[in-house]
Parts: C-alpha cells; sequence; structure tokens
C-alpha cells in the first residue's frame, strides 16, 4: 500500500529531515512512527500525503509514485485517505456535522447522500448527539473525534494522524486511541506519529522509531498483534 | 455545489464595502463604455438618415435639348455607384421652391421667366455614399458638356464619421481606465477572501478538493460582482438616455440583444478578473 524506498528529504540545503528511509506498509496495518521531538514523524507523513515531494529516493503510495504524480492524482489520493492532526483542524464557524459534511462536499459528493454518511460516522465515533455542536462547545478529546468522523467519512484506506492525542489529556488519549483501533479493526489502516511511549508501549502494533531523520528500529512488517491490551 | 455558492456570497457579507465597491466601479466603467456606447449608436442612426439624403446634383446648362439629358440619364444610370436619377424640369425647380421657400413664394408667382435651372439628382448605392465615391462620380459628372455645375455635400458627413470614431475611442479608453481599477479592486477582494480562508482552502485541499473546485467560488464571486456591475451600467445608461430623450431630442437605445451583450461583457469582466487573481493568491499546498 505504501514504500519508501532510500527516501532523502532536506528542507535546507545544510541539513536532512530524513535520510535514506526504507519500509514498507500493507493495507489494513496499524503502525506507529515514534521519536522525540524533530526526529522526522511529521516529515514521513507529509510524503505519504503528498504534502512535500521526497527531494531523492522514491514514495509509492496507493499505487501512485510521488515523484510524478499530477495536482489532480493527489486530490484523488486523499479522498482515499484520512488525515488526522494534533491540533483537530476544524472549522470554527461550522457545527461538528457540517465539519465533517465539509470533507464530502469539497470532494463533490450529491447533497442527500452526505447527510446518513455523516450521521453514521459520527455515531461511529460517539458523536451523533453532538452533531450541532460547534468546536469551542467540545472538549479536546471531542474535537479530535469530530476530526477523526471527518478522515472516515470518505471510506479511507489508511487512516494518517500525525500526533492525535498531543493536545488531549491522559483519558481523552486512552479513548481517542481505542477509537483509532476500533477503527483499524475493520480493515482501515492506521498510521499515527507520536512522541509518546505510554501510548505506544502497552500495544503489540507495528513500530518504527526515528532518531534525526533515520530509522533505528522498525518492530517488523505486517506483524501480527500479540496482545490485545489497552 | 451549495458549497460554491455559499461560499461565494458569504464573501460578500465577509467584505461588503469591498465588494460594493467592486460592483460599483465595474459598474462605472461599463457606464462610460456604454454612454459613448450609446452615442456611437445615435450618431450612426442619424448618419445613416444623412447619408440616404446624399445627392448629387448636376445643373443642366440652359438650353439643353431634353433628348441629350435623356440619353445622359442612361449612360448615368450605367455607372456601378448609382441607385437612381431624377430629372427635374425647370418647371418643377420652380414648384418645389414655391413650395419649400414659403417667405419667396411672392417673388417666385411674379417672375415672367423661370430663373431656376433643371437638374439631374443622383442619389449612390448604399455601400458608395461616402466621401470617397461621391467626390468620383462628381468629377465624372462634370465630363458632361450640358453640365454647368455639379453639386456635392460629403464633407460634412465624414466629418460626423470622425466623430463619431472619435467618441468611440474617447469612451474606450476612459472606460478601459475605470475597467483596470475594476479589475484591480477585484483582485484585492479576492485576495481578502483567500487570507481569510486560508486555513479552509489548505483543509480543502488536505480532505482531497480539485483546484477547480477550490477555484470555483472565486470565480463566481467574480462573475456575480461583474454581472451586478454590468446591471447597474444598464441602469445608469438607461437613466441618461431617459434625461436626453426628454429634454433635447428622441434617442435611440440599447436593442434587447447589445443590453444582453452588455451584461455578458461585465460577467466576463468580472470572471477574468476573478481567474487571474486567484491564481496569483492561492497557496500552493
Ligand atoms: N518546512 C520545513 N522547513 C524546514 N525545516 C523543516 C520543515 N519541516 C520540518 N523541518 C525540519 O525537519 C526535521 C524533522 O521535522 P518533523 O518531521 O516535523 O519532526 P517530528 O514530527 O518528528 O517532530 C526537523 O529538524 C525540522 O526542523
Ligand atoms: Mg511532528
Amino acid at each position: 500500500m505504501i514504500r519508501f524506498s532510500k527516501v532523502f528529504k532536506a528542507f535546507t540545503k545544510d541539513s536532512l529531515a530524513l535520510k535514506d528511509i526504507s519500509f514498507r506498509i500493507a493495507r489494513g496495518e496499524f503502525v506507529f512512527f515514534t521519536g522525540h521531538s524533530g526526529a522526522g514523524k511529521s516529515t514521513v507523513l507529509r510524503l505519504i500525503y503528498a504534502d512535500e515531494p521526497p527531494t531523492s529516493g522514491t514514495v509509492w503510495v496507493l499505487g501512485s509514485h510521488m515523484h510524478e504524480v499530477s495536482r489532480r492524482e493527489i486530490a484523488g489520493l486523499r479522498r482515499r485517505m484520512g488525515i488526522v492532526f494534533q491540533d483537530f483542524r476544524l472549522l470554527e464557524e461550522r457545527t461538528a456535522e457540517e465539519n465533517v459534511a465539509f470533507a464530502l462536499e469539497v470532494t463533490g459528493a450529491r447533497h442527500n447522500a452526505i447527510s446518513p454518511k455523516v450521521m453514521r460516522v459520527l455515531t461511529q465515533v460517539g458523536l451523533a448527539a453532538k452533531a450541532h455542536a460547534y468546536p469551542r462547545e467540545l472538549s479536546g478529546g471531542e474535537q479530535q473525534r469530530v476530526a477523526i468522523a471527518r478522515a472516515l467519512v470518505n471510506d479511507p484506506v489508511v487512516i494518517i494522524a500525525d500526533e492525535p492525542t498531543g493536545n488531549l489529556d491522559e483519558r481523552a488519549t486512552r479513548g481517542v486511541v481505542q477509537l483509532l483501533r476500533d477503527i483499524n479493526a475493520m480493515g482501515t489502516a492506521v498510521i499515527m506519529a507520536t512522541h509518546d511511549l505510554s501510548i505506544v508501549r502497552p500495544t503489540s502494533y507495528r513500530t518504527v522509531e526515528l532518531q534525526d531523520g533515520a530509522i533505528v528500529f522498525d518492530s517488523g512488517e505486517g506483524q501480527v498483534p500479540m496482545t490485545s491490551g489497552a | 455545489m451549495r458549497l460554491t455558492v455559499r461560499e461565494a456570497l458569504r464573501s460578500f457579507r465577509r467584505a461588503p464595502v469591498l465588494s460594493l465597491l467592486a460592483v460599483t466601479t465595474i459598474g462605472f466603467a461599463l457606464f462610460v463604455l456604454g454612454l459613448f456606447g450609446l452615442v456611437a449608436l445615435n450618431l450612426r442612426a442619424t448618419l445613416s438618415g444623412l447619408a440616404e439624403r446624399v445627392e448629387i446634383v448636376l445643373y443642366v446648362t440652359r438650353g439643353t435639348p431634353v433628348e441629350i439629358v435623356t440619353i445622359a440619364i442612361g449612360d448615368i444610370q450605367a455607372f456601378p455607384e448609382v441607385d437612381e436619377v431624377e430629372y427635374v424640369t425647370e418647371d418643377q425647380a420652380l414648384e418645389r421652391a414655391r413650395q419649400e421657400l414659403t417667405e419667396f413664394q411672392g417673388v417666385y408667382s411674379d417672375l415672367e421667366t423661370n430663373p431656376l435651372p433643371a437638374s439631374l439628382e443622383i442619389r449612390l448605392k448604399p455601400g458608395f455614399r461616402d466621401n470617397e465615391h461621391v467626390t468620383a462620380v462628381a468629377e465624372r459628372l462634370q465630363g458632361f458638356r450640358f453640365a454647368e455645375d455639379v453639386r456635392y455635400g460629403g464633407d460634412w458627413v465624414e466629418k460626423l464619421d470622425r466623430l463619431r470614431s472619435i467618441a468611440a475611442a474617447v469612451g474606450l479608453v476612459i472606460g478601459a481606465a475605470f475597467g483596470a481599477a475594476a479589475v484591480i479592486i477585484i483582485g484585492t477582494t479576492i485576495r481578502m477572501t483567500v487570507l481569510a480562508r486560508g486555513r479552509e482552502i489548505q483543509l480543502m485541499r488536505l480532505v482531497g478538493a480539485t483546484d477547480g473546485f477550490i477555484r470555483r467560488p472565486f470565480l463566481l464571486e467574480g462573475a456575480i460582482k461583474g454581472a451586478l456591475g454590468g446591471a447597474l451600467a444598464l441602469v445608469l445608461n438607461y437613466v441618461a438616455y431617459a434625461a436626453v430623450s426628454r429634454a433635447l431630442f428622441e434617442a435611440a437605445f440599447f436593442s434587447a440583444g447589445q443590453a444582453a451583450a452588455f451584461l455578458l461583457f461585465g460577467t466576463l469582466l468580472g470572471l477574468a478578473a476573478s481567474a487571474a487573481s486567484v491564481n496569483r493568491h492561492l497557496p500552493a499546498t
């Protein structure tokens, strides 16, 4: 589904954000990218969702070679991904429901197909009752659930989450991680970057550790979960 | 589609003053253009009326036999430029003079001999009613031996024609200046909207909106402003037309087709301005 081969990324002339990165991620997999701040986690994810091109090496995502994709193809790829951020990125002047519907509207979905889909994902993230609430009326954990619902509404192949629990307290963190695990259990791949090892440790998901832009540890491809503790 | 319309309308609420300014500048640009268009339109109507009346008059030397004149009429009728030739006899000339020049009726009725010469009135075909052709035909007519004098009045037709070109050019220049101002204002509104919606546009990209989709509300916004400007200009032009018609003379207004073209032009102007601006201001990612 996703493959990096000898990928380098330089934002400036004299420093490398990513050095010789190679890995594969299979459909349905759950992968953590870990490492200290500045290790290159976000950069890996940005290369996956084509926010940046690689400086050298090859990146394949969902069958596309990221060196030569057109802007139109990028738009198409992003409809098959759901992207979640630390800061939620909800639109303040829209309700939870409208924020989720936004992802369908901008892809030109038929108007009467939108509402049922939106309610389905809001129910899936446990926020059906707060569909009409504005972001400022929701807790951090709830806002992130809305963002996850928005990521889910296009039935993505993969959810890409960059520090999704970075702004959340411990309880909300557990809830969001559990939600992502449930989503993964239904077949959607999840790629999550986090520096919080207390999230990663109790799980048996594959973990790729970055340090100064290089992979220093990869617990292995297509690993079968051995424990199922939260 | 709904999103496109909603976003396009939202920008009017976000920047009402600037939007109004954009609409009024487009309106004034097109108003000025339209005003000179009306001037040109009315001049042309007047000119074509005058042009129809353009004729060359050949005064026949007294004593010329009627047969000679008749043969000459046949020759003149064969000129490619000539539409019709009318023979006005001396008596007819006198009769006309009596009718038209009522002040001198007494003078003419007292005359014992008719002082007026017979004449040929020559009218040219529509495509030849300009100064150049009139002069050429007049010169040829001078070649007839019985031609005492040949008169024509093409000069002032040409002057009016030149006036019409000048009016059109002046209108174009002033209209273009206003048009440029309108384009700049539309550009500014769009830059503001892009800034105000920066987060949203970024998010649209992240959830897979195409560039075309992201641009659409801006284009619609520009087109709406252009159409409103065009409508404003039409209203102003109509007011000007009505005022002139009432106070000065019976003028002509745009036909329905011309008015529609006017609106379309405004719409395209707004669309083009926003297209140019949105390409420049949309963030790349
Ligand atoms: N847009 C950018 N311009 C310049 N340097 C950048 C940019 N984005 C990231 N970097 C650099 O790349 C490195 C990796 O950053 P990042 O991928 O954000 O790390 P992480 O997400 O693991 O904290 C850092 O040294 C960071 O300063
Ligand atoms: Mg990061």
